[in-house]
């Protein structure tokens, strides 16, 4: 998280995590594994009235961020939602509220105003299946045009609440490059399945699109001219899976910290032991930094900062791996009480398992992050 | 500027950059690596010191030169961020990079901060002059990582002090001039308590300065020998007895190495390990189409970016009072780790290449040999363990290690396995 914040950021903060702390502690994650959404739509309605939604959108649409920079407040909320292990299509919800809002021409007034209002939410359908499916360019399903109206073919997985979902933001490969349509999810050629999750609360499912027609106000943003967009998007998702899982981090440090000076073997607490001491300063160390590269990447996509590309994959491809580890290191220093399901720190480990994953994982990151470099030398 | 109005940065900023196009060379960036390497006769090491100290004195004239120092000892008197906008400035351009550490940080901080008013006058304005190149004496051959167990003594003559013991792994200390030199002035107390802190020239009858080989045929390290140095009780540094209150600062000055605003260095490539690009090492090696070397490429450049956020937020973190100093050691062991790591990338990339090159292998050359040589950057400076006991017990708040020296005096501390002092 930033190391400043304005009082408005402050805040903004304060007020989602006061209210996380009341409507979804440990005991009602737990009761969420069995419900079907994992999540009360009366949560998701007051939450966004803290602002849940609209940062990422712009005024005249009827959001606005608090500081100005639209981004940065979203990590802000997106570091509370990984303290808490918190449920709600936070990602989804954004990403669509920031495609919507973003779009030229404008348009889908009322599904933007459900989506700022918590009424409904908007699943973004943009991953595939297979090893590319993380990027745009590796993205196989078709939106096709008839005239000028789409006509939607292929398969999205992981979709996160689909099935909770008004609309699907679905992305797509047109003639010509990329476009994105606001599909009714009760539009023929629509289907889905549900999807098996690490996350104790996250319900994602397969959604299949066949011969899926719609009218030509479906379309989102530009006809074949949505790839930006669609990079835009992808960018702010990376940032904020980055920054909840830094809070997932931070929340698993602090518990396990506390664990080393209560638990005591052989007459002295864990955190007398300088193997345990070491692998603390580590954690801590991962941590920091993790910190460090997910402020500087929310701030690089505020800013539209050169190299921010680069950026925000160095930030997935340090946060996912490292993330994943120290969490891991954590459940390793609880001894068997970490793999319990009565124990909290799972919750945490879920988080940062599905964040480490579900827009490419650090190795393919990496690999990112090699073309990046090589596209610039050539140049 | 003389109307005594302090220049926006902004400003500051355009002037360094026009004055640093016209006036340096663009950067060579294997001449830079150079600087760190080993095969540099002694002829040519020397060459290349004269050369930095006069590259030095040409940032001083045109008034580059100890931007945040104050003006009263030969500085600009301006902030951290004009520095950091002209090392910004310098991106691409050469600069004196050997004679950065430790003349500038930790030597310079230290004088600035607990140096008398003589002290700052006689040495700030020649270190900023590239005149005075500066050594810190602090590790001793009996051990580097418990430094306040400095067994090298200070004994009182009058209104001098005679020195006498040996120092360790001071890199340059044979082309260098000053130094400052942790010293034991009391055996009777417990050992933080008994130690106090000097300054004094290096070329001198009673210091004798031996180069030593390292692994990778390198002779940058020194140690020195002191027999009764002679050292005015006016080139005292701090309180008799009360060194290590000047130590932690010392030590936290050097762990803050490049978020020191009174270090100049290229920002481009004083932060990343390799000015080599990791692209052009898996090119060299015909690899940039192989799934497994891209993989390496992007974790090192991710390393690199990483490090350099990382010290960016911590030294804004302590440079603002939200965090304590001991912060500064997250910081130091991420750029350990990280350094030794990028190392082992760079060695994986050559391939056997990097076992043994021919002189034709471009940036694959050498490779091996850093590898031999991976563990520096986790030993100097003090080692990685130790800033995980600095992390874990002063930032985090864990209990200290069991330590035998503690509230003994310092003369009856076990040193050694023999005899009745053997201990366990
Ligand atoms: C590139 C470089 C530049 C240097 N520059 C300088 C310089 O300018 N001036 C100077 O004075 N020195 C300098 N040094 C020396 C450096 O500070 C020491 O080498 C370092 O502090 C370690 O001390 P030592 O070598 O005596 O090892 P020791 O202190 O003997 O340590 C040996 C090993 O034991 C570990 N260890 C020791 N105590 C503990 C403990 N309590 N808990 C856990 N592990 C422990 C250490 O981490 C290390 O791995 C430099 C070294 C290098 C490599």
């Amino acid at each position: 998280m930033q190391l400043r914040l304005t009082e408005d950021q402050q805040s903004l903060r304060t007020t989602t995590t006061k209210y996380l702390s009341s409507a979804v502690p440990v005991g009602q994650l737990r009761k969420l594994r069995e419900h079907p959404a994992g999540f009360e739509e009366e949560y998701w309605r007051q939450g966004t009235e803290l602002g849940w939604t609209s940062l990422l959108v712009p005024e005249r649409r009827g959001g606005g961020s608090v500081s100005g920079r639209a981004l940065v407040d979203a990590t802000l909320l997106a570091h509370e939602f990984g303290r808490h292990a918190a449920p709600g299509p936070f990602l989804s919800c954004n990403l669509a509220a920031a495609a919507l809002g973003a779009a030229d021409p404008a348009g889908h007034d009322d599904v933007l105003g459900d989506l700022l209002s918590g009424s409904s939410v908007v699943s973004w359908c943009f991953a595939e299946r297979g090893p590319a499916g993380h990027r745009p360019e590796g993205l196989a399903l078709q939106i096709a045009f008839e005239g000028d109206e789409p006509v939607v073919n292929g398969e999205k997985r992981p979709v996160e609440a689909a099935a909770q979902a008004s609309h699907l933001l679905v992305s797509g490969r047109s003639a010509g490059g990329f476009s994105q349509v606001l599909v009714p999810v009760d539009t023929p050629g629509v289907s889905m399945e549900p999807m098996h999750c690490v996350d104790l609360t996250r319900r994602f499912w397969t959604v299949r699109f066949d011969d899926v027609r719609l009218p030509r106000h479906a379309v989102v943003g530009e006809a074949g001219g949505s790839g930006r967009q669609l990079e835009a998007q992808l960018r702010a998702g990376l940032v904020l899976l980055a920054a909840e899982s830094v809070g997932a981090m931070e929340r698993a440090f602090d518990m396990t910290v506390e664990w080393a000076f209560d638990r005591y073997t052989f007459g002295r607490p864990l955190a007398s032991y300088q193997e345990l001491k070491h692998r603390f300063a580590d954690m801590k160390t991962w941590l920091e930094a993790g910190h460090a590269i997910t402020d500087a990447a929310a701030e690089a996509v505020d800013g539209n900062d050169e190299g921010v590309e680069e950026l925000v994959s160095i930030a997935a491809a340090f946060v996912g791996q490292y993330g994943a580890e120290l969490v891991q290191d954590c459940v390793q220093i609880h001894g068997g009480i970490g793999l319990t399901y009565e124990h909290d720190l799972h919750l945490f480990l879920r988080r940062v398992t599905l964040n480490r994953a579900l827009l490419g994982t650090p190795a393919l990151h990496r690999r990112h992050i090699a073309a990046l470099l090589a596209e610039d030398e050539a140049r | 500027m003389t109307d005594g109005a302090v220049e926006d940065v902004a400003s500051f900023s355009r002037r360094a950059r026009a004055w640093i196009e016209s006036n340096l060379e663009l950067l060579d960036p294997a001449a830079y690596e150079r600087a760190f390497r080993t095969d540099l006769s002694e002829e040519e090491e020397l060459a290349e010191v004269s050369r930095e100290r006069r590259l030095q004195r040409v940032l001083y004239d045109a008034g580059f030169a100890g931007i945040c120092v104050p003006t009263a000892y030969g500085g600009r008197g301006l902030t951290p961020a004009h520095q950091r906008a002209f090392n910004e400035a310098l991106t691409g351009y050469e600069f004196p990079a050997r004679i950065q550490s430790p003349t500038f940080a930790p030597c310079l901080s230290v004088v600035l901060e607990f140096g008398t008013e003589e002290h700052k006058r006689a040495h700030v304005p020649a270190i900023l002059r590239g005149e005075e190149l500066w050594m810190q004496l602090l590790s001793e051959p009996g051990g580097g990582s418990d430094v306040a167990g400095a067994l090298t003594t200070a004994v009182r003559d009058g209104d001098q002090w005679v020195l006498n013991g040996s120092k360790i792994w001071t890199t340059g200390a044979w082309w260098s001039d000053w130094a400052l030199c942790l010293a034991r002035t009391n055996w009777d107390v417990p050992k933080h308590r008994g130690l106090t802190v000097f300054i004094l020239p290096l070329r001198q009858p009673g210091i004798e300065i031996h180069r030593i080989e390292m692994l990778n045929g390198s002779k940058e390290f020194c140690q020195e020998f002191l027999t009764d140095v002679v050292v005015p009780d006016s080139d005292r540094i701090g309180e008799v007895d009360d060194g290590w209150t000047v130590g932690v600062r010392w030590m936290f000055h050097e762990r803050m190495l490049y978020e020191s605003p009174l270090v100049t260095f290229s920002t481009s490539v004083s932060r990343s390990f390799a000015s080599t690009s990791y692209t052009s090492l898996a090119r060299a090696a015909g690899r940039l189409d192989d799934p497994s070397a891209q993989e390496l490429v992007g974790e090192a450049r991710m390393l690199d970016v990483v490090n350099e956020r990382l010290h960016e937020r911590i030294g804004q973190a302590v440079a603002s009072g939200l965090v304590n100093d001991q912060v500064a050691a997250v910081a130091r062991l991420f750029k350990g780790v990280a350094s030794a790591r990028t190392r082992t990338i760079a060695f994986e990339l050559a391939g056997t290449t990097g076992a043994a090159w021919g002189p034709d292998d471009g940036p694959l050359v050498d490779r091996g040999a850093d590898f031999l040589m991976r563990q520096t950057g986790s030993i100097g400076g003090g080692t990685t363990e130790m800033a995980r006991n600095v992390i874990s017990e002063r930032v985090l708040g864990m209990p200290r290690e069991r330590s035998a020296d503690r509230d003994i005096p310092f003369r009856d501390v076990p040193r050694g396995p023999s005899g009745d002092r053997r201990h366990g």
